[in-house]
C-alpha cells in the first residue's frame, strides 16, 4: 500500500501560443506549473480544483498523451516523461484513462463491441475465449447486457455510456485508471452508481486510481487522499478524513464551502460558514506574483504577493497533510467570508 | 429532427435507464442501428430528395445506354439529316422544331441532327466531366484538408494559404486560357476524350478547395474529440486514427459536398462548352448545345429550350439530392 506506483516532481506543461504566419511563440499558458506528487499502489487520489485549472493536462501528463516541458514522471519505476509514442506504447496496457465526456469519448461510427474490442487489438492481446467472448465479459463487468455489443454509443444514455468507457479502460487490465472527471457529466442519481461501480472494480483488480473532480463532494467518497490544485499548482494535500476535517488551505476551504452538503449532521465547520469563492480562475498565461490564490483570499497580506509559499508540513499536522499557505486556517478559526453564516445562501 | 421513440437518445432523464439489467435480457441480440441507417430512414421519407435521386439514376441511366438508346430510338449524333431542314429558311420542318415520332427532341436547324441523340451523348460528356471531377476534388479535398487539420502546424498554414489563393482565382478566366493552348487529342485518345480529362482536371483542381476547407475544419474538430484521445492514449498510430476513428466520422460530409460540388463542376463545363473551351465539335455537349442555339432562338426557341432544360433539371435533382442528403446526415440531430 506504501509503495509508489507514480511519482512526479516538477512537474510542468506549458502550451505555447503563437501568433502569425511564422508561428512566433508570443506566450504560453502554464496549465500545469510544477507539481510534486505521488501516488500510492492501490489507492485512489482524488485531485480537486475549478475549471481551467490544468486538472485534465496533469492527467494527460500522468498518462503521458502529453509530454512535460519539465519535471520528471517515473510509473512503476520507470522515467516515462520523455519516452517516445513507440517507447510508450507498450506502457499504455498499465495506465488507462477514463474521459469526461460521455458522448465526444466513444466513436460514434463503431458498435460497442469494437470500442472495447479496440484496444485488445492495438495492442495485440491474444484473447483465447475470442474477441467476442472477451468484449461480452467486459461488458458483463461493468453492468451492460453482453447481448448489446452490436450496438451503437448513440443507443445508450449517459451513464451506460460512461460504463461502456470504464470497460475499454479495463480491456488491458491496467495498474493505474486516470478517471477525468467521469461522472461530471451525468445526473446525480447516476453518478453514485458509477462511482460505486469503480470503487467494486477497484477492488476486483487491486486498480489504482486518479480521480479527477471539480468538486470536493465527488472525491469524497471514493478517495483515499485527495489533493487540491489552483492554477497548476498543488496547494493542499491531505489523507481524506484529514483534509476534510482540518483543512489548512483557504482555497480548499472556500471549495468546501461552495458545494451544499446534503446531510447536515455531517456538515463540516466550513460549510457552516459558508465562504463563497468570488470571482474567476486569473489568467494561467500570466498567474499573479507569489500565492496565486491571493487575488481572492481573504487573508493574503504583502508577503503572498512577494513570497510563493511552500508545499510543506505545519508542525500540528500529519505528516502526509502538506499545505502551499503562508497563514493556514487554524484551529477554530472564525473564517470571514464575503457573507455571513447567517445570509441563506 | 426527431429519431422516433425506438432510440435511446434522451432516455438520459430517467434515472432507471441506466441500469442495464432492466432492459430484457432474453430480447435477442438486435444488431443496432448505425448512424448510416438512420439516416438511410430519414433519406427516404424525405420526398423531394428521393425524387432528385431518381431523377438522377434515370439520368445516370440514359448515359450509361446511350449507344443503346440511340440504336432503338434515334440517329447517330452527328448525320445530317437535310431533308428535315427548310431549304430556304435553314429551320427545321414541322412543329417545335421538328418533334416527330422519328426524331424525339426534334432536330437542329440547318444541318437536321437528331437532337435526342445529342442530349443523350450530351449526358454521357456531362456527367462523366461532373463526377469524375467531383471525384478528383474529393481526393485532393479529403487529402490536403485532412493533412491539413491532422498534422496542423506549419502545414495547415501552407495549405490553408493555398485553399484562399485557389478561392479567390479567376477560374474560369484561366480555364479559358489553359484549355484554349492544349493540344486538341493528346495521349492517344480521341479529341473528345482528350478535352473531357483536361477539363475534368481542371475543374477537379479548381473544385478540391471547397472539400479541403470543410474536411480541413471537420478534421480540427475531431481531433479534439475524446474518442481520438482515447485511441491515442490505447497506443493507436496515427493510421489508425486517421483511417478508422477520423475517417468514418468525416464520410458524411465528404458525401454531402461531393453531391453539391457536382451541380457546380455541371454548370462550369457548360460555360466552358458554351463558351468553346469545352467538348470541341462535332461532339456534343449541353453547354455547346446552347451555345449553337443561340442564333437561333428567335426562331427555332426548342433548340435552346431542350438543353437548357436538361442542364436545369439534371442541376436541380443533384441540388435537392445534396441538401436531402445534408439533412438527413446533418450531425447536429446526430
Ligand atoms: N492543448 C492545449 N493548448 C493550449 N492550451 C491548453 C491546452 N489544453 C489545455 N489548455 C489550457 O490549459 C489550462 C488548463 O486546462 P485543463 O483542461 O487542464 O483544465 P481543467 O482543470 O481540466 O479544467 P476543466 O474542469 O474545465 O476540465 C486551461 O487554461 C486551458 O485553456
Ligand atoms: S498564501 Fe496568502 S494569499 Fe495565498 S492562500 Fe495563504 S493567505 Fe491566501
Ligand atoms: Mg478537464
Amino acid at each position: 500500500m506504501s509503495e509508489n506506483l507514480l511519482e512526479v516532481s516538477g512537474l510542468e506543461k506549458h502550451f505555447p501560443i503563437t501568433k502569425g504566419l511564422f508561428r512566433r511563440q508570443v506566450g504560453a499558458v502554464r496549465a500545469v506549473d510544477g507539481i510534486d506528487l505521488q501516488v500510492r499502489s492501490g489507492e485512489t487520489l482524488g485531485l480537486v480544483g475549478e475549471s481551467g485549472c490544468g486538472k485534465s493536462t496533469t492527467g494527460r501528463l500522468f498518462t503521458r498523451i502529453l509530454e512535460p516541458t519539465a519535471g520528471k514522471i517515473v510509473f512503476d519505476g520507470k522515467d516515462i516523461s520523455h519516452k517516445s509514442f513507440s517507447q510508450m506504447r507498450p506502457l499504455r496496457r498499465d495506465v488507462q484513462m477514463i474521459f469526461q465526456d460521455p458522448y465526444s469519448s466513444l466513436n460514434p461510427r463503431h458498435t460497442v463491441g469494437s470500442i472495447i474490442a479496440a484496444p485488445l487489438q492495438i495492442q495485440s492481446i491474444p484473447t483465447p475465449q475470442g474477441l467476442k467472448k472477451a468484449v461480452q465479459e467486459l461488458l458483463e463487468l461493468v453492468g451492460l447486457n453482453p447481448e448489446h455489443y452490436n450496438r451503437y454509443p448513440h443507443e445508450f444514455s449517459g451513464g451506460q455510456r460512461q460504463r461502456i468507457g470504464i470497460a475499454r479502460a479495463l480491456a488491458l487490465r491496467p495498474k493505474m485508471i486516470v478517471a477525468d472527471e467521469p461522472v461530471s457529466a451525468l445526473d446525480v442519481s447516476i453518478q453514485a452508481q458509477v462511482v460505486n461501480l469503480l470503487d467494486d472494480l477497484q477492488r476486483e483488480f487491486d486498480l489504482t486510481y486518479v480521480f479527477i473532480a471539480h468538486d470536493l463532494s465527488v472525491v469524497r467518497h471514493i478517495s483515499d487522499r485527495v489533493a487540491v490544485m489552483y492554477l497548476g499548482k498543488v496547494v493542499e494535500i491531505a489523507e481524506r478524513d484529514e483534509l476534510y476535517k482540518n483543512p489548512r488551505h483557504p482555497y480548499t476551504v472556500a471549495l468546501m464551502s461552495a458545494v451544499p452538503v446534503p446531510d447536515p449532521a455531517r456538515r463540516d465547520r466550513a460549510q457552516r460558514e459558508r465562504v463563497l469563492l468570488t470571482g474567476d480562475v486569473p489568467s494561467p498565461i500570466n498567474p499573479p506574483s507569489g500565492c496565486r490564490f491571493r487575488t481572492r483570499c481573504w487573508k493574503a497580506q504583502d508577503i503572498c504577493a512577494t513570497e510563493e509559499p511552500p508545499l510543506v508540513t505545519r508542525l500540528e499536522d500529519p505528516e502526509s497533510h502538506q499545505t502551499a499557505c503562508h497563514f493556514p486556517i487554524v484551529e477554530d478559526e472564525q473564517v470571514v467570508g464575503r457573507r455571513p453564516a447567517s445570509t441563506p445562501a | 429532427m426527431s429519431l422516433g421513440p425506438e432510440t435511446s437518445l434522451h432516455d438520459e432523464s430517467t434515472p432507471t435507464a441506466d441500469a442495464a439489467q432492466e432492459r430484457d435480457t432474453s430480447e435477442k441480440a438486435i444488431a443496432g442501428r448505425s448512424l448510416k441507417q438512420i439516416a438511410w430512414r430519414r433519406l427516404k421519407k424525405d420526398r423531394v430528395a428521393v425524387g432528385g435521386g431518381i431523377v438522377i439514376l434515370v439520368l445516370i441511366a440514359i448515359a450509361i445506354l446511350a449507344p443503346l438508346l440511340i440504336k432503338l430510338l434515334g440517329h447517330p449524333f452527328d448525320e445530317y439529316h437535310n431533308d428535315k431542314i427548310d431549304p430556304t429558311l435553314s429551320l427545321p420542318l414541322g412543329k417545335l422544331g421538328g418533334i416527330s415520332k422519328d426524331f424525339l427532341l426534334g432536330v437542329e436547324p440547318v444541318n437536321g441532327r437528331d437532337i435526342f441523340s445529342r442530349i443523350v451523348y450530351g449526358a454521357q460528356t456531362t456527367l462523366t466531366v461532373a463526377f469524375l471531377s467531383a471525384f478528383l476534388s474529393t481526393i485532393l479535398g479529403v487529402l490536403f484538408g485532412m493533412s491539413a487539420g491532422f498534422l496542423g502546424g506549419w502545414v495547415d498554414s501552407v495549405i490553408s494559404r493555398i485553399m484562399d489563393f485557389l478561392l479567390a482565382f479567376p477560374q474560369l478566366l484561366f480555364s479559358i486560357a489553359l484549355v484554349s493552348v492544349l493540344p486538341q487529342s493528346m495521349l492517344g485518345f480521341n479529341t473528345r476524350w482528350s478535352r473531357t480529362i483536361v477539363l475534368i482536371v481542371v475543374i477537379g483542381f479548381f473544385g478540391w478547395p471547397y472539400i479541403g476547407r470543410i474536411v480541413r475544419g471537420q478534421t480540427l474538430s475531431l481531433r479534439e474529440r475524446e474518442f481520438v484521445e482515447a485511441s491515442r492514449s490505447l497506443g493507436a498510430r496515427s493510421p489508425r486514427i486517421l483511417f478508422r476513428e477520423m475517417l468514418p466520422n468525416l464520410a458524411a460530409p465528404i458525401l454531402v459536398y461531393t453531391t453539391l460540388i457536382i451541380p457546380t463542376n455541371i454548370l462550369t463545363e457548360a460555360a466552358l462548352s458554351f463558351l468553346g473551351v469545352g467538348i470541341p465539335p462535332p461532339y456534343p455537349s449541353w453547354g455547346g448545345m446552347l451555345s449553337d442555339a443561340l442564333q437561333f432562338y428567335r426562331y427555332d426557341p426548342m433548340f435552346m429550350i431542350i438543353p437548357g432544360a436538361m442542364i436545369f433539371i439534371t442541376v436541380l435533382a443533384f441540388n435537392l439530392f445534396g441538401d436531402g442528403l445534408r439533412d438527413a446526415l446533418d450531425p447536429k440531430a446526430r
